[in-house]
């Protein structure tokens, strides 16, 4: 523990009289100063040797997710200017979304964030419900809350173990994890045809109905589910090198935070109680008992730690979901889904997807196609203060931070 | 949550000279907007993430829309008068009309913001602002200063459509490459002609190839005329100089 210690301590009682990462974060500066303008302090001086090392992280590296680089300006290992560069993946999705009909989006919804994209597909099928004003049957609700909580499950326990993988632990908190994610993929594949790319959700509804045998095996599963959280949390939380690494690195104020429009886990981990869950009620989110976990430091180990409780309250809203899902019919047969024409008007629909705030923004000009197609990508917007997280850390850090901001490519880029 | 008329009486109430005006959404998802003079929209933006009662500090969404010129045909009564022989005599006689006119309403460029409130948990107050035109005068106030969440989304904006937002700290294009000329999510944006054979062709691949093969043919028949014809400049010269 004495070696592990020494690592956070060394940077308070630096002998060159530096001052410690996290004191030259935007974020702590004097509150007049944080929210007005434009508030980077000047980071273009370095302090040892007058030399400026710059160096392109990616768009390969393996620790960014996907395709995604950051141009960094390093002093000594400290980190003094980042700049995020986007569009390696970049196929302009909501071009293609103008192009084409309301329900031709559906399945390419799925290539946002491929990891949840049953997730994706509520929010979409949410903002169209509320353009059109249609209504969603009780049982495709269900079905709803149970697969997107299944989503943010396994979404959640992959996250951490990559944030794990890139912290050195290479391998088995990520085979944790995903051996878990595959039995859960298991029962997408089962009903939805498709492990990942499932195009489940329709405006109006579901798809297809479960059968008994599914909702039986989900039961199943989801009973084992919280034996798998307790073994990762046992194996992981009180684990020095993950305390040592990941406490008091990456601070997030909660102003700043929300300033910046920052949601999902990492705004919760900041200790703002926004869980859209709870605000809009979406769904029939509001006749579930959850809690919303908060974190109190904004630091990255909150950030796993929230994840890691949010997982025990999924399970929660899944065991009640499953007990309580009614018989009936999962769409509407009446409903309109191939030539669908909504009336003029537009509407913002946002659900809480397991990275954040996923919105969907249509204007419809009464044609087949809509008008406008907006996707309100909760990846991209958080990592609008990923600078202001990394100045002053090391590029060890760097890694660790973006890592616990949990991005998608696919989303980020569209 | 205050209705939109009473968060415009409360804007033009705290702002003077804010010129904000209710559009109207016909969908049943009820979300009305409000559209500000771009003039003042940094200070309607500050009262409205200040206001203790409003209190939207959480900027979510920044999209811009392209709205094409319009064609509106119109039918216009109109009384004037004419002079006219009336019984043998020029008099003024008031005449309606009924005609027809087509009237071109020239296209803008929208910015939407979606504002809520974390401290309050309302929302969403939408916020519009648009261009002069297309074209030339595309400037817009960024509101990055207020709200920083619009920092990225404001430089897709930009990239994307084309919207220059003055007062952004780092206005870049966010998604396409820096060499990039066009904006392609403009409704007029044609995509370039880099066409690529690809071996399952379908039907749209195929027109594809041969509107390519079309336009490349005539462009090396072009060229070839123009290398040909002073070579045969130079023949004519060389047999007039032989005789």
């Amino acid at each position: 523990m004495s070696e592990s210690q020494s690592h956070s301590a060394a940077a308070g009682e630096n002998p060159e009289g530096r001052k410690p990462g996290s004191q030259n974060l935007v974020s702590q500066r004097p509150e007049s100063q944080k929210l007005e303008g434009w508030n980077r302090p000047a980071r273009t001086e370095p302090e040892a040797d007058g030399q400026l090392l710059e160096v392109s992280m990616g768009p390969h590296h393996p620790s960014t997710h996907g395709v995604f680089r950051m141009d960094v300006a390093l002093d000594g290992e400290r980190v003094i200017r980042l700049r995020p560069v986007f569009g390696y993946l970049h196929r302009n999705h909501e071009k293609l979304g103008e192009g084409q009909s309301y329900l031709s989006s559906m399945p390419y919804t799925d290539r946002l964030d491929y990891f949840c994209s049953l997730s994706n597909n509520w929010a979409y099928a949410l903002a169209v419900e509320k353009l059109a004003g249609q209504q969603v049957p009780e049982r495709a609700e269900y079905l709803r809350v149970i697969l997107a909580e299944l989503t943010r499950f396994q979404n959640h326990a992959s996250s951490i173990g990559f944030l794990i993988q890139e912290m050195g632990a290479s391998g088995t908190p990520l085979m944790y994890a995903f051996r878990e994610r595959e039995k859960i993929l298991d029962l997408f594949e089962e009903l939805t045809g498709a492990r990942m790319m499932c195009n489940y959700m329709r405006f109006g509804g579901c798809r297809v109905d479960a059968s008994p045998a599914w909702l039986e095996k989900a039961r199943a599963r989801v009973a084992a589910l919280p034996g798998f959280v307790d073994e990762f949390e046992r194996l992981l939380a009180t684990n020095e090198i993950l305390m040592a690494r990941c406490q008091g690195v990456g601070i997030l104020r909660p102003e700043l935070a929300v300033n910046a429009g920052v949601t999902g886990p990492m705004l919760r981990a900041s200790g703002v109680g926004y869980d859209i869950r709870k605000v809009d009620g979406y769904g029939i989110y509001n006749r579930f008992s959850f809690r919303v976990p908060l974190g109190e430091h904004g630091d990255v180990y909150d950030r796993f730690m929230v994840r890691l409780l949010e997982m025990r309250e999924s399970v929660k809203i899944l065991e009640q979901a499953l007990k309580e899902i009614p018989a009936g019919p999962v769409m509407d047969p009446r409903l309109k889904l191939r030539n669908f024409r909504p009336k003029p008007g537009e509407a913002y629909g946002r659900i809480e997807a397991p990275k954040g705030e996923l919105g969907f923004y249509l204007i419809s000009d009464g044609g087949p196609n809509p008008y406008r197609y907006r996707v309100r990508p909760p990846s991209l917007i958080n990592l609008t203060i990923l600078e202001d997280m990394c100045l002053g850390h090391s590029v060890a850090d760097v890694v660790l931070i973006s890592g616990s901001v949990d991005i998608v490519l696919g989303e980020v880029d569209r | 949550m205050k209705t939109v008329e009473q968060i415009k009486a409360a804007i033009e109430a705290a702002v003077a000279g804010a010129g904000v005006e209710v559009v109207p959404n016909p969908s049943p998802s009820g979300q009305h907007s409000l559209r500000i003079e771009p003039g003042r929209a940094v200070e309607v933006a500050r009262f409205l993430r200040d206001d203790a009662e409003l209190a939207l500090d959480f900027l979510s969404n920044v999209t811009g829309v392209d709205w094409l010129d319009r064609e509106i045909e119109e039918t216009v009564t109109e009384t004037r008068t004419v002079t006219r022989m009336v019984d043998g005599v020029e008099q003024a006689v008031e005449e309606t009309v009924e005609e027809t006119r087509q009237r071109i309403e020239p296209g803008f460029l929208e910015a939407v913001y979606h504002l809520y409130s974390v401290a309050k948990k309302h929302g969403p107050v939408v916020l519009r602002m648009r261009t002069v035109n297309r074209t030339d005068q595309v400037e817009l106030p960024s509101l990055t200063p207020i709200w920083r969440s619009a920092e990225f989304q404001e430089r897709e904006v930009f990239d994307l459509y084309g919207i220059i937002f003055t007062g952004h700290p780092d206005l870049r294009r966010l998604l396409m490459w820096p060499g990039f000329k066009d904006h392609p999510m403009r409704r007029d944006y044609v995509e370039p002609d880099d066409f690529e054979y690809e071996p399952t062709a379908h039907d749209r691949v195929l027109e594809r190839a041969l509107a390519h093969q079309a336009a490349s043919e005539a462009a090396s028949t072009a060229a070839g005329e123009k290398a040909s014809e002073p070579a045969e400049a130079a023949e004519q010269q060389g047999t007039e100089a032989d005789a």
